[in-house]
């Protein structure tokens, strides 16, 4: 069995295919069955140097479901950081409050730093571009639970992969899977070649389009995400762009889909996806976002030891 | 330490083997402008195995494990002598270590560790050719982007 307790849950690349298949388990668990209580007495500190109310809130209804209790603050600037109080120095005084920090930070790698000056565990709730682990377990429990599996999947992403966070963190943990991946973005958004090379490195088949025309009907999954026009120099182009990426009920039909493809996006949109598709049995967005829940108490509980 | 194109020292170091394009840098990591002593440095030398190569003599220094590090980052194929009357008393080759820290500026400018006063950290993932990934972003980092510290 994977072994959670007092680990820090920084990146991604921590997990084995055991280790996630473990959490999803236990997420379904948290699911089915009521846990309040199993973390009566502990503190989580919430410490959001960015703002990120969904993630936050989620975190921290996921504790008091629990029986836990929250401290922590939402701004940078009612902390002593705008005092230039280090961030180690920070989180080294709040580790004397509680059990668990969730941190937020707008900095990359601001985690690893927390994890590597205390002795409780720090969650890494995402560091600037860099990871946001728990994102990708609520994905992934949202592919398992409405493809009945993650294995031999053809996933498509969809949209801005070069900065895309989330699809990064989700390819690497697909990996474990068997799944096919198909990478459908503008030219100037493409999946990073550090990426791609490492996901050839495991061996997974991956391939690269700019539209979802010939490999719609193909797809089981589809992750969609937001494509930001001050990614482009010309807004021109970004018009063209925006137009290709847009899901509709009609537009995903016209594609020749197969019945049971599911549509992830990380939330929120902007207009990549129309709200014909919202209740379309496509659609598990919103689904999605409440994952979040199960897959946090899972987390917290499989970290602090209080579960098996 | 026969066919020398440049005089020998009595008592110092001797970084031979620099792939000769990267000679210039050595001699940067080294700090040369600060030594009292003897300082030769030769480019474009003749080299069974390199082709060219450079050498660097400095007398009366005995190199830092710390440079030894940067030197390998730079001039994996680098060997340091060292000499003591004249005579090769030790000779080992550069070689990059496991985890660098302290040594290489890690070249995202969103990284926590460009930041905060944090030694730089990097897990060397491959040797040759280099390739570093942040403890912190985890970016990777190859040859072009190594900047030292
Ligand atoms: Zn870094």
């Amino acid at each position: 069995m994977a072994n959670f307790i007092q680990r820090d849950i920084i990146s991604i690349r921590d997990f084995d295919k055991d280790g996630l298949l473990y959490l999803l388990d236990l997420a379904k668990r948290m699911e089915q069955t009521d846990h309040t209580g199993l973390l009566k007495g502990k503190v989580l500190a919430s410490l959001y140097f960015e703002p990120s109310t969904r993630t936050r809130l989620s975190f921290e209804s996921a504790m008091k479901r629990l029986g836990g209790m929250v401290i922590g603050f939402a701004e940078s600037g009612i902390t002593s950081a705008v005092k230039g109080e280090s961030l180690a120095d920070s989180v080294k005084i709040i580790e004397g409050y509680c059990d668990i920090i969730v941190l937020r930070h707008y900095l990359e790698g601001a985690a690893q730093l927390a994890a590597d000056v205390v002795d409780i565990p720090v969650i890494n709730a995402g560091d600037g571009a860099n990871q946001h682990p728990t994102q990708t377990f609520l994905d992934m429990y949202t592919i398992q639970k409405t493809k009945g599996t993650l294995e031999g999947l053809k996933v498509g992403f969809l949209g801005d992969l070069k900065y895309g966070r989330t699809v990064h963190s989700l390819a690497y943990a697909l990996a474990y899977f068997d799944a096919e991946m198909y990478f459908i973005s503008p030219p100037n958004l493409r999946m990073p070649m550090d990426c791609i090379e490492e996901l050839n490195n495991r061996k997974v088949k991956c391939y690269e389009n700019e539209t979802l025309l010939d490999i719609a009907e193909e797809l089981d999954v589809i992750y969609c995400t937001r494509i930001q026009g001050e990614r482009f120099a010309d807004p021109v182009e970004f018009e063209k762009v925006r137009g290709t990426y847009r899901l509709s009920k009609s537009f995903i039909e016209s594609l020749g889909v197969k019945e049971d493809l599911k549509i992830l996006h990380p939330l929120p949109r902007v207009d990549e996806m129309d709200e014909t598709l919202d209740g379309t049995d496509f659609a598990v967005y919103f689904q999605q976002a409440r994952n979040g829940i199960p897959v946090r108490k899972a987390l917290l509980a499989a970290v602090l030891g209080a579960v098996e | 330490m026969k066919n020398m194109d440049v005089s020998a020292i009595k008592d110092g170091s001797v970084i031979d083997h620099i792939d000769s394009k990267s000679t210039l840098k050595v001699a940067e990591i080294l700090n040369i402008q600060q030594e009292e002593q003897v300082v030769l440095v030769g480019m474009n030398l003749i080299s069974k195995c390199l082709g060219k190569k450079g050498i660097i003599k400095i007398g009366g220094k005995s190199i830092a494990q710390k440079e030894v590090n940067k030197i390998a980052l730079i001039a994996p194929n680098a060997s340091v002598n060292i000499i003591k009357d004249y005579e090769v008393v030790q000779k080992f080759k550069v070689k990059v270590p496991d985890v660098l820290e302290g040594i290489v500026k890690c070249f995202n400018p969103n990284c926590v560790s460009n930041h905060y006063a944090v030694h730089a950290k990097q897990h060397v993932i491959n040797k040759n050719p280099i390739k570093l990934k942040c403890h912190y972003c985890e970016r990777i980092m190859n040859a072009k982007d190594i900047i030292l510290i």
